[in-house]
């Protein structure tokens, strides 16, 4: 702390404001500002170009001073909740809600099983851990455009692992998820979990590197099977990296986007849209900035519905201790 | 029987029951071995064969792509595919390959991944050195925006570029790239800096050193794998970027995995499926080559995006 004692208090530490002054502007203009403006407009029928909600009136000058002072305000194109109404009654929007839960629901446990359980092999002290975990990280270090366009080659029904298969001698084997509405989802997630398990996998390495070794041994001791000390002893003692695993996946979910874009383009017909990309494509291909300002708010709400209790929960009560 | 001997006898049995020592000597190919090794060699195949099949889709001719199944090897190697992908691949009516996006993620990536550490870094050291009023809930703001949703912020900050003339630049989009890489980079250095030494800082304010001086003479030179652990994070994330690209750059100034995608799912003409998987390879080159280069380092970035302060 500098306790130079200057005059004004403005003043003391000034260095250390001006070079803070990049992260206050993004926090209050774009983080704080940039996210209420978006929630403002929502409320508007902003089509190609934003529109003002409101505007001040009976404007009234003191005197010679041009001071003015607004008394009132008039509507202009403030709609109500109209936008979300139309969101909510969009096919569209439905199918992208429905979709991003079936991914979301799947990739998580499914991330959460699998990332657990290589982790869990990969620490029984084996040979060849770094190669091992060097091959299961690496689709992380893609972009979800490689991913995704990867993803679509292989799962191509003329050429990829069906016509493979086929080919074996089983005419009749079917497996072509990016083809067929029912199941397309399912084939953008086996991506999104090659892609993204290998995080999981190391952040659970992490969290049971952390685990005492003195509890493995007590447990040994006792008799205690070693599936059973990861089933009762050290995955409650990992409650915390699991919370902060399921934070970062969840509020990734939630912008899944490039993927969608690689591998499917929302297709066949809207059957793999989500919500992200109907922001986009209303903001900026449909022409009308308001219905993407609805979605986008929706999709900060499901992320705040995540957050806030975790923060609540993570922070609250270490205010409290 | 004297009294060595007795002695000697009873060290023995002292010995036998205490049992074998040192840690139980394991068969190599015990059950549990070959399930743990059998289980990881599985998912290492499944892991690696989409790698695989990139390589080896974008080495054979398409009549040999039309014939033959994926996973089996190229009969004649051919780099056609990828000296198409890399500067004949058409998007629309340009046909100059990836080549141009490839140069246009250099120029967002190289001066977004210095412009983004220059201010994360400053911001950590003046979070964990100099903290002022305020100062920490500027963090929590900035941390919990890490959470937002960038398509909350996509259309205010489309209007900001478009107010300071730099919509559809490069360094609109090197601007965007740095106000998004700023919680997590800021985060990471706040938290090292916040491990190191006070001595060391308190030392310095004593011989007269300020804010720059400090900085530059003392906390630069000190934390250089931190500032690579970002460079790590910072590369791989924005050449990746895919949404910041597509919504605030133009087609002539498209990153690579905007090109990229265009290229391989325009509807218009043949589908070749060689010049797709090398022109994806291309894409995912350079993050590629930082992982297997970087190692551990990469390990330890991705996990600091996890670690909480």
């Amino acid at each position: 702390m500098d306790t130079t004692g200057r005059p004004n208090p403005l003043f003391r530490n000034l260095s250390a404001k001006i070079a803070a002054i990049p992260m206050i502007l993004t926090a209050l203009v774009i983080f704080v500002g940039g996210t209420a403006w978006t929630v403002i407009y929502s409320f508007t029928s902003s089509k190609l170009l934003p529109k003002k909600l409101f505007e001040w009136t009976d404007v009234i000058n003191i005197g010679d001073w041009s001071l003015s002072i607004p008394t009132g305000i008039v509507w202009k194109s403030f709609v109500g909740l109209q936008q979300y109404e139309r969101l909510w009654n969009t096919n569209r929007w439905m199918v992208s809600i429905e979709n991003l839960f079936i991914y979301g629901l799947c990739s998580l446990v499914l991330s959460f099983i699998i990332g657990f359980v290589l982790a869990a092999l990969l620490d029984q002290k084996i040979r060849f851990e770094n190669t091992f975990r060097t091959i299961i990280l690496y689709p992380f270090a893609l972009s979800f455009i490689v991913t995704g366009l990867v993803w679509q080659w292989l799962l191509n029904p003329d050429f990829g692992i069906q016509s493979v298969i086929r080919g074996m001698g089983f005419v009749g084997f079917t497996f072509d998820p990016l083809y067929s509405a029912d199941i397309v989802i399912y084939g953008v997630l086996i991506a999104g979990l090659w892609q993204g398990t290998g995080l999981i996998m190391v952040l659970m390495l992490a969290g049971l590197r952390g685990i005492d070794q003195e509890i493995w041994k007590a447990a040994r001791v006792d008799g205690i099977p070693a599936w059973k000390t990861y089933l009762f002893i050290v995955i409650p003692m990992m409650r915390p990296v699991f919370i902060t695993t399921l934070v970062i996946i969840a509020s990734g979910i939630v912008r899944i986007y490039d993927l969608i874009v690689a591998q499917t383009s929302g297709g066949p017909g809207i059957s793999s849209e989500v919500p992200a990309k109907y922001v986009y494509d209303y903001m900026f291909q449909g022409q009308n900035l308001g219905q993407g300002f609805a979605a986008s708010t929706m999709m900060l709400l499901a992320v705040a519905i995540v957050v806030i209790p975790w923060a609540y929960l993570e922070f609250g009560s270490r205010k409290r201790g | 029987m004297t009294l060595s001997t007795a002695i000697a006898g009873a060290d023995a049995v002292a010995s036998r029951l205490k049992g074998p020592q040192g840690p139980k000597p394991r068969k190599r190919f015990s059950r549990r071995n070959i399930f743990i090794y059998g289980t990881l060699i599985v998912v290492a195949l499944y892991y690696a064969l989409p790698l695989y099949v990139m390589i080896v889709t974008s080495l054979k001719g398409m009549p040999e792509i039309r014939l033959g199944n994926i996973f089996a090897p190229p009969v004649e190697i051919t780099f056609e595919p990828w000296v198409k992908a890399w500067s004949e691949a058409c998007t629309g009516l340009n046909c100059e390959g990836l080549s141009r996006g490839f140069w246009n993620s250099v120029r967002i990536t190289v001066p977004s991944v210095f412009l983004s550490i220059a201010i994360a870094s400053v911001n950590g050291y003046a979070l964990a050195n100099w903290k002022f009023k305020g100062a920490e809930a500027f963090f929590t703001i900035l941390i919990f925006g890490a959470f937002i949703p960038y398509q909350v912020m996509l259309y205010p900050i489309v209007i900001i570029l478009r107010e300071i003339g730099l919509y559809g630049t490069l360094w609109g989009l090197v601007l965007v790239h740095s106000i998004f890489g700023m919680p997590i980079l800021t985060l990471l250095f706040r938290n090292y800096f916040t491990s190191l030494p006070e001595e060391l800082f308190k030392a310095a304010r004593v011989d007269g050193a300020r804010f720059w001086g400090i900085y530059f003479r003392i906390m630069l030179p000190m934390s250089l794998p931190i500032f690579v652990v970002a460079m790590i994070i910072q590369v791989t994330g924005i050449w990746n970027d895919f949404l910041f690209g597509v919504v605030y750059t133009k087609p002539d100034t498209y990153p690579m995995t905007v090109q990229l995608n265009n290229i391989v799912n325009s509807v218009q003409g043949v589908k070749e499926y060689n010049v797709n998987m090398a022109a994806t390879i291309l894409t995912g080159l350079v993050p590629l080559t930082i992982y297997f280069v970087s190692g551990k380092l990469f390990v330890r970035g991705i996990a600091a995006g996890a670690v909480k302060g």
